[in-house]
């Protein structure tokens, strides 16, 4: 079996509420796998069941080829690095890295070795006397992650570790969190409901709602191809246009808008080719799809429409109009130089946008 | 004793007043007076509750220094004329509680004795329950979190006669022993409760983070908890230590006559029959037996406030 974590068939509900349900998920060895979804979506329930620190009330977890079901979190081989750092507020660094590897009865001089390589990898040596408090929170996240790396895990686990962060720090600690996997290559579990940790750090992304993981694929997918609705709605800031009206299938499939305006959809790819009568679909398009001005004049479908609001974002602009009688957002290059109420021309190519079914609201 | 505490208080709130004017309206700071009638009317308050409080222990002091003529001749409120320390002697030495004649002495002595495995025994089991109740729920955890506070409601009155058989046939009943289970039982139910809230206080990715490093529950207990609840731990000895120097019921119920703490032989000296009433003795056996508390309160206030707030949040 060469998967790091392999979750079975896992139940959990506390008393009536079910939080997870039938879950399944193959992690392979040195896998970086993002468990994204909104708060209460069971991603942290499901790290917490993966740790050892709730007791599932079905299904198996397997890590690295053992059943840890019911394991003591300390024989999982895992490590956890929480959000609030969860350092021993007592203890100086040195203590809060060691305090495991104390616990497990480990002799003086290893411990010294561990302690002295991860400070290293870490670039926390100048702290170990120090105590928490007299830490920042970037130092206290990196400390944190020490007390996972001394420990020599098989498995990482991140539960939101950045969200205390403020935006710069996060954006820093992000990048070594990838350096150390890339040089430690483990398998790490990381959860986070921000979206741009999820696509930068991840090999693959598992999407989560209710307690269900609706898409696990690696970020190109995610956000190309989202499986159903909610996917696309979830990823991507500003999130997807939606242009809701029929599907007429045949030969030249087209989306017929409320409004009376017809797309081609000849150039997307079906999962399955549609029926040939009409089904409610709403089509999905990325607002970087959208391309304004002369860009436009060589895509499939194309419309002029009046500016309506502009925010520019620094490196590109967006632009909100309505396109087939429903407000959409557009990514333009700032150097257009877009301004409300300007009168131009829009296209995008439904090829690169999503189809989903309106009743199943999975991709078709 | 706590104007200080008051008076900063004010002055922080008066920061904050103009920090807010100023981000308002651009106004500087304005000059306040310190005799407004908001403050005359408020320090005149204190000043009598200080009073209404101070003045029964001004008189029992002044009296404690006289000798019995003085006391017999009126002027409850002069200071001594003839200034003696011979009642604080015979209070502590040799005034006669019931049959013998020692004073406080053996009362003090035994009350400590009581005291200390009592408060450390209550405080211990209440510190373990409480970490218990929050860290590891058992099934039922709650239910029995709710009978134990309910227990704090049922009078001791009524458990009294079933803890003497209790007692009687565990074979320690008149003894320390008996008192100090006792003592424990009682502080359980406010202790437990305290510990509780504490510890739910405390962030749980600790505990989290503790067990995954593979510590086990004494161990997060001892190294984790304990060093952080400094601020409860205090709350909960202030809390023992005046309740149990301070009881009488259980004293003079469980310990039998040999062991009779201090309150017990006070009330002996006190209501002793025979003989004219030693006014001045009794003064000062009573302020002797009130000194211990007086001095917890006095080393501890300000930490005993700063933890009754940190156990108070969270419920």
């Amino acid at each position: 079996m060469d998967h790091s974590v392999s979750i079975r068939d896992l139940s959990l509900s506390f008393g009536n509420v079910r939080v997870l349900e039938h879950l399944n998920l193959d992690i392979g060895q040195g896998e970086f796998i993002v468990l994204l979804g909104p708060s209460g979506c069971g991603k942290s329930t499901l790290l917490n069941c993966i740790a050892g620190l709730l007791d599932v009330t079905g299904g198996q977890i397997f890590i690295s080829g053992k059943n840890v079901t019911w394991e003591e979190p300390k024989d999982r081989g895992i490590g956890m690095v929480f959000q609030s750092y969860a350092l021993y507020p007592q203890m100086t660094v040195e203590r809060n890295l060691s305090f495991g590897l104390r616990v497990a009865g480990m002799d003086k001089k290893e411990i010294d070795q561990r302690v002295k390589r991860a400070s290293e990898i870490l670039q926390i040596e100048p702290l170990l006397k120090r105590k928490p408090a007299a830490l920042s929170g970037g130092q206290r996240q990196r400390v944190a992650i020490g007390r996972a790396l001394v420990r020599d895990v098989d498995v990482f686990l991140f539960d939101e570790p950045l969200s205390n962060l403020d935006a710069k720090l996060r954006s820093d600690l992000r990048v070594e969190i990838k350096r150390l996997h890339q040089r430690l290559k483990n398998t790490m579990i990381y959860v986070t409901h921000d979206q741009i940790e999820a696509l930068t750090l991840a090999d693959r992304i598992a999407i989560m709602k209710n307690g269900v993981i609706q898409q696990l694929a690696d970020p190109h997918t995610i956000y190309n191809r989202p499986t159903n609705l909610y996917v696309a709605g979830f990823i991507g800031s500003p999130s997807m246009n939606f242009l809701e009206g029929d599907l007429i299938g045949g030969d030249q499939p087209t989306i017929r808008l409320e409004s009376g305006t017809t797309i081609p959809v000849g150039g997307y790819e079906f999962e399955t080719k549609p029926k040939s009568g009409s089904t409610k679909a709403v089509l999905g398009i990325r607002p970087e799809h959208i391309l304004v001005g002369e860009a436009a004049a060589s895509m499939p479908y194309q419309e002029d429409v009046v500016i309506e609001i502009v925010e520019p974002m620094g490196s590109d602009t967006l632009a909100y109009t309505t396109v087939g009688g429903v407000s959409v957002s557009a990514r333009a290059d700032s150097e257009l130089d877009l301004k409300a109420g300007q009168k131009l021309r829009v296209g995008f190519d439904p090829g690169r946008g999503s189809i989903f079914d309106v009743e199943t609201t999975n991709r078709l | 004793m706590s104007n200080p505490a008051q008076l900063s208080t004010n002055v922080a709130l008066d920061a904050v007043d103009n920090k807010g004017m100023r981000l308002e309206g651009n106004h500087g700071p304005r000059p306040k007076p310190f005799f407004t009638p908001k403050r005359i009317v408020l320090y005149s308050i204190l000043f009598v509750a200080c009073l209404y409080y101070l003045f029964p222990l001004y008189v029992m002091v002044v009296t404690s220094f006289k000798t019995m003529p003085e006391i017999r001749f009126g002027n409850i409120f002069a200071p001594p004329i003839e200034f003696t320390g011979e009642p604080w002697v015979k209070a502590w030495t040799s005034a006669c509680t019931g049959l013998t004649c020692n004073g406080l002495n053996p009362g003090f002595w035994n009350s400590v004795k009581i005291l200390i495995p009592s408060v450390l025994l209550s405080t211990v089991v209440a510190a373990v329950n409480g970490y218990g109740l929050v860290n590891w729920k058992f099934k039922g955890s709650e239910i029995f979190f709710s009978i134990l506070i309910f227990g704090s409601f049922i009078p001791y009155q009524v458990m009294i006669y079933p803890l003497v058989m209790i007692t009687r046939e565990l074979g320690i009943y008149g003894s320390i022993w008996a008192v100090i289970l006792v003592h424990t039982i009682f502080g359980m139910p406010i202790l437990t409760l305290l510990f509780r809230n504490y510890f739910a206080s405390l962030p749980v990715e600790l505990f989290k983070a503790a067990r995954v490093d593979g510590a086990g529950f004494w161990r997060i207990f001892f190294e984790i908890m304990l060093p952080m609840s400094l601020p409860i731990i205090v709350v909960a000895l202030i809390l023992q230590v005046t309740g149990i120097w301070n009881d009488f019921l259980f004293g003079v119920v469980f310990a039998g006559t040999q062991n009779y703490p201090m309150t017990v032989q006070l009330n002996n000296i006190v209501n002793s029959a025979q003989g004219s009433p030693e006014y001045n003795v009794n003064m000062a056996a009573t302020i002797l037996t009130g000194l211990v508390p007086l001095i917890i309160y006095f080393i501890s206030g300000r930490l005993f406030v700063r933890g009754i707030a940190a156990g108070a949040v969270k419920g």
